[in-house]
């Protein structure tokens, strides 16, 4: 389990080894000379200040996405294809499968990983055929301004997804026991980041959906 | 060595080979110096943009040589303007007091190794050189550097060179640039805040953390709140540039008879929201870590603590939150609803207070004291003062009735750079007096940083005193040229002395790179603490080791400015020294 | 053990500090003080309003201006390193909250009594009766239209937008209403005294209306139309300039704002009437 962010022991101040969150199998002897230490809540610290800063990104969207509906009369709705339910459910299930991933050790943690990575592929998959489907249908990026933002705004959530399938590859083959966290500490981080773009991927569906 | 993207260094041993120890760095302080080097070019970069601008300003008849013999064209002024703007609010402001001094002090002052991420941290670093290139590169496109100001408001900077030259691939660029640099700070934020926030040494509690890491603590903050903002900004300027959307533009415009169709239905005000909410926190990001320096050079020169430090420490925090709630005051005559305005307003006048707090507290700070005038001193005395002239014209702007005479106006020229750039300015300067032996190992030559000190001084006075005068007399601001609008022709003999002063004071900043240069291998060399100062960073040796402590974890024991404790042989008590060393040397 | 550092001699660098921040507070109270640059007369009500105001808020700024910079003067010479020890304290909690709160009631005072000029301007429009005059901002000229005997705009289209023939804002010849529309180009004119309701529009980018006698200022935005009014009192020839950049030819955007008396403004629209046949 992931120690909460009260249950750390500064490693600055305990020194050398002590604490709850040294490599196993590492451990300072593997390493010469002095070395640094990180406490582990600053990684979780990080992720969380990196959600904030995308809130802002998406809120600034979101809020021109309002203003720009509710001037003049050129906004029309953009049918959603319908397989964005489809990809709602397959980006839902990931996030139940890297749950259920981070309860589980060895060969089980990296089959329901790997699934989580599969599903979170099909889900981008899903986003791009979407896309086929609206330019097919004569809706395309620059078009009228709702379907500037359905692009956009898909796109966005995309490309922040893509970059959280990223660090699911890199936590499933990088070598942990060079590093000052273990694996199952970067698997939790990986897996707030991924919630995090499940519900947002929730929000902007709904933002979509209901302000057609 | 260091392996990975997220940082996750362990062994923090002397790299060797120099790419690694002086390039592609992952050590804090030569990040710092890095950054610091690419705001000195920047700077000079900036001086010379003003300084093309401020010769045009004066005699617009009078043919420069290196334009090809001929007079500047008003696309080459309004290049400069916006290119002199952009280039010195985020490649110098924004870099040097927090990415450059706070990169290297930081983790220095609460007694850290490194950042938390070091390897985040050079990404930060390149990532902002990437976007300075960028942006420079707009110079070279065929159409020239963009012409729409810093704040590139469409439709002006939207619909591409039917605007004008200019607003073509160079609009284009500084966009992309603009936008890279957004997330090079935004890397650059999420060090800062989680350095201080976890990686504070024994008893470094909140209330003992000195000045200037408050400063850097809270710019952070606001850096990461508000460059995704103005990151979302640009993809839609970007988007309405580039693809055809119209999230700016608004239909039926008619540019020299012909009618823009394929454009409809876009608000030019929303980006002048989504800027300005990026934009006026911006300008605290630009101020506060020179606050944090003054607050901290007033105590140590004048060898007191400093005046109401928990004060100090709120109304830092008061006006990074309050720095948010204000961006409206930017845009009184946009067209934006009159309510709001008045909110805005209101609230401007209430960010006043902790700027006001801080104002009397540097006072007390000083009064009692036995002040010593290092130029780090000096610098410091004339952020005071500076920031006091500079404020107050905010009080004028901050009314709406009043900003609808003095809007677009000389008059907010003259307040932003008196209270953005000059007292920010000093602020670094002030830094680079008093850090530059801990950085080097060398100290600066004390009496060129005192001559550079006056000319500067009396020198950023003289230029930006008489904006204020020529504001009130309705002079607008970007303009080409002076000779269009018959008003203005009697206000010349202001624009030439200002602009004998913009020359006097860009030349003397010369003295400075030369003391710069000439210090760092002829300098005295620097003792440890050559300042009697008491926070962390003088504990250690000039420059510090590779990984700042030598191995050792240090302790923290009191405040960071104890200074004159009455009862103790020693004026300052350093924050590391340990309870039982104080009584045995006093 | 007193340190003292001979380099940073005191005295004379102090005097020298002390000395210039005095010169400079006062060089810069008598240039506010006898206006060597100074704002034109204002022609309306309004326009005096904002004078009063601006002039309390130099006052309060004034007063703040030299006490901050003769304190730091002060400060800087009274206690410069002079081989005594430094008083210790470390704050003094009455005085700070007395000047927290004397800031506070003084600058969102200021900041409430300034709303009266806000609202005369914004938070009411201009009365039925008021003279509407149309103003088209474009790269980079301005143009006005008056409504004619019939008190009506004829509808305007962005394609008949067409200067070389004499239709500078896009009046669409099928509307009766435009008929009667009288437009002037690069010159505006008021009647002294009625109140004038001004419909600001632009063609291609944003502008800004600003005229300083009136001390109004007002951006002309695209795709938006927005009101301004006010009332001149004195007549004269004033200057419009454009005060939002808008491209290589905003400085040269200007046009002539004048205020007439009646029967001269009614001789000034026959002149324009005449010039659009």
């Amino acid at each position: 389990m992931a120690p909460t962010i009260t249950e750390h022991i500064e490693l600055i101040v305990a020194g050398h080894g002590g604490g709850t969150d040294l490599p196993a199998g590492g451990g300072d002897g593997d390493r010469p000379g002095g070395s640094r230490r990180v406490p582990q809540r600053a990684y979780f610290t990080l992720v969380q200040l990196l959600l904030a800063a995308i809130v802002m990104f998406f809120m600034a969207l979101t809020s021109s996405y309002i203003v720009r509906k509710g001037l003049g009369t050129d906004w029309q709705q953009t049918p959603l294809p319908p397989i964005l339910w489809f990809n709602t459910v397959i980006l839902l299930g990931s996030s139940l499968t890297i749950h259920l991933a981070r309860r589980r050790e060895r060969a089980a943690f990296r089959q329901w990983w790997g699934l989580t990575i599969v599903l979170g592929l099909t889900f981008l998959g899903g986003q791009l055929a979407a896309w086929k489907q609206l330019s097919a249908a004569g809706m395309f990026l620059h078009t009228n301004p709702s379907s500037s933002f359905f692009y956009l705004l898909t796109a966005a959530h995309g490309l922040h997804l893509a970059g959280g399938i990223f660090v699911l590859f890199y936590v499933l083959f990088r070598n942990w026991r060079r590093s000052q966290i273990t694996q199952e500490t970067a698997a939790d981080l990986a897996a707030i980041y991924w919630h995090f773009m499940d519900g947002l991927w929730l929000f902007l569906f709904a933002l979509l959906t209901l302000g057609r | 060595m260091v392996t990975d993207a997220v940082g996750v260094g362990h062994v923090h041993s002397a790299s060797t080979g120099f790419i690694r120890k002086y390039i592609f760095s992952v050590d804090h302080k030569v990040i710092g110096i890095q950054y610091l080097l690419l705001a000195l070019f920047s700077v000079f970069l900036g001086m010379a943009l003003s300084l093309l601008m401020r010769i045009h300003l004066a005699w617009p008849a009078h043919k420069l040589p290196f334009l090809g013999g001929g007079l500047m064209t008003p696309e080459q002024y309004l290049a400069l303007v916006t290119m002199h703007g952009s280039i010195m609010i985020f490649m110098v402001l924004t870099t040097a007091p927090q990415s450059g001094f706070g990169n290297y002090f930081l983790p220095l002052q609460i007694g850290a190794e490194d950042m938390a991420f070091p390897v985040l941290n050079m990404l930060s670093f390149w990532t902002t050189f990437l976007s300075l290139a960028v942006m420079v590169s707009a110079f070279f496109v065929p159409e020239g550097a963009p012409i729409s100001g810093w704040t590139a408001y469409p439709p002006l900077s939207a619909v591409g060179e039917q605007a004008g030259p200019g607003q073509g691939a160079g609009q284009t660029l500084w966009v992309i640039g603009i936008a890279i640099f957004c997330a090079a700070s935004l890397m650059g934020a999420l060090n800062f805040i989680t350095t201080t926030v976890d990686l504070r040494a024994k008893g470094m509690s909140l209330m003992r953390l000195p000045l200037t890491v408050w400063a850097w603590f809270v710019t952070a903050i606001l850096g990461l709140l508000a460059f995704g903002v103005l990151l979302a900004a640009c993809a839609l300027l970007l988007l309405d540039r580039t693809a055809g959307t119209s999230f700016f533009i608004p239909g039926g415009l008619v540019f020299t008879d012909q009618v823009l169709i394929d454009h409809k239905g876009g608000s030019p005000l929303l980006w002048q929201h989504l800027f300005w909410f990026f934009g006026h926190p911006e300008v605290y990001i630009a101020i506060l870590p020179g606050m944090g320096v003054a607050s901290h050079l007033l105590s140590t020169f004048a060898r007191k603590p400093v005046f109401g430090y928990k004060a100090m420490a709120y109304a830092i925090c008061a006006i990074g939150f309050l720095g948010f709630c204000v961006w409206g005051h930017h845009m009184f005559v946009s067209g934006m609803s009159p309510y709001s305005a008045f909110a805005f307003s209101l609230l401007t006048m209430t960010i006043g207070v902790p700027s006001a707090i801080k104002t009397f507290n540097w006072l007390g700070t000083l009064w009692g004291g036995r002040i010593q005038f290092t130029a780090a001193m000096l610098f410091a005395l004339g952020f005071v003062s500076l920031f006091v002239t500079g404020g107050l014209s905010g009080i004028f702007l901050a009314q709406p009735t009043l900003d609808l005479y003095f809007h677009d106006t000389y008059f907010v020229v003259a307040h932003f750079h008196l209270i953005m750039g000059v007292a920010a300015i000093f602020g670094i300067f002030g830094a680079t007096y008093f850090w530059y032996p801990k950085m080097f190992g060398r100290m600066l030559n004390e009496g060129l940083g005192k001559v550079h000190f006056w000319l500067t001084f009396v020198g950023v006075y003289a230029i930006f005193m008489p904006m204020h005068y020529l504001g009130i007399a309705g002079h607008e601001r970007r303009y080409a040229d002076t000779t269009g609008v018959g008003y203005l022709a009697k206000l010349q003999p202001v624009h030439v002395f200002i602009t004998y002063a913009a020359i006097i004071t860009i030349g003397s900043q010369l003295i400075f790179l030369f003391n710069f240069l000439y210090s760092l291998k002829w300098g005295k060399k620097a003792a440890d603490n050559p300042w009697h100062a008491t926070t962390l960073e003088w504990s250690v040796p000039s420059p510090p080791p590779f990984d700042n402590f030598g191995g050792k974890h240090p302790q923290i024991y009191r405040g960071p400015y104890e200074f004159g404790v009455p009862g103790h042989s020693e004026d300052y008590i350093p924050q590391y020294l340990k309870p039982e060393k104080v009584s045995e040397a006093h | 053990m007193s340190r003292r550092s001979p380099e940073h001699g005191s005295t004379s660098t102090a005097l020298a500090l002390t000395v210039f921040l005095l010169f400079f507070t006062a060089i810069t109270v008598y240039i506010f003080i006898k206006k060597l640059w100074w704002f034109p007369p204002a022609i309306t009500d309004e326009g005096h309003e904002f004078d009063a105001q601006f002039f309390r808020t130099l006052v309060i700024t004034g007063i703040v201006f030299v006490g901050a910079q003769v304190g730091l003067a002060l400060a800087v010479f009274r206690y410069r390193e002079r081989g005594k020890p430094a008083s210790h304290f470390e704050g003094h909690t009455g005085m700070e909250v007395v000047w927290t709160l004397a800031t506070l009631v003084l600058f969102v005072g200021l900041g409430i009594y300034a709303e009266k000029g806000w609202a005369s301007v914004h938070f009411i429009g201009a009365s039925p009766g008021a003279l509407p005059i149309e103003v088209t901002a474009q790269q980079f000229a301005w143009n006005f239209r008056y409504a004619g005997p019939d008190g009506k705009f004829g509808r305007t289209k962005p394609e008949l937008v067409s200067a070389s023939t004499g239709n500078p804002v896009g009046i669409d010849p099928a509307d009766p209403n435009g008929r009667d529309d009288i437009v002037s180009p690069g010159e505006i004119a008021v009647p002294a005294g009625r109140e004038v309701d001004l419909l600001l529009k632009s063609l291609d980018v944003t502008h800004s209306f600003y005229v300083r006698e009136l001390r109004l200022k007002q951006d002309a935005v695209p795709g938006m139309e927005i009101h301004l009014h006010f009332t001149a009192n004195d007549p004269g020839t004033y200057e419009l300039a454009c005060a939002q950049l808008c491209g290589l030819g905003h400085h040269k955007m200007r046009a002539t704002f004048k205020v007439l008396s009646e029967p001269d403004f009614e001789k000034w629209l026959q002149q324009q009437e005449a010039a659009n046949q």
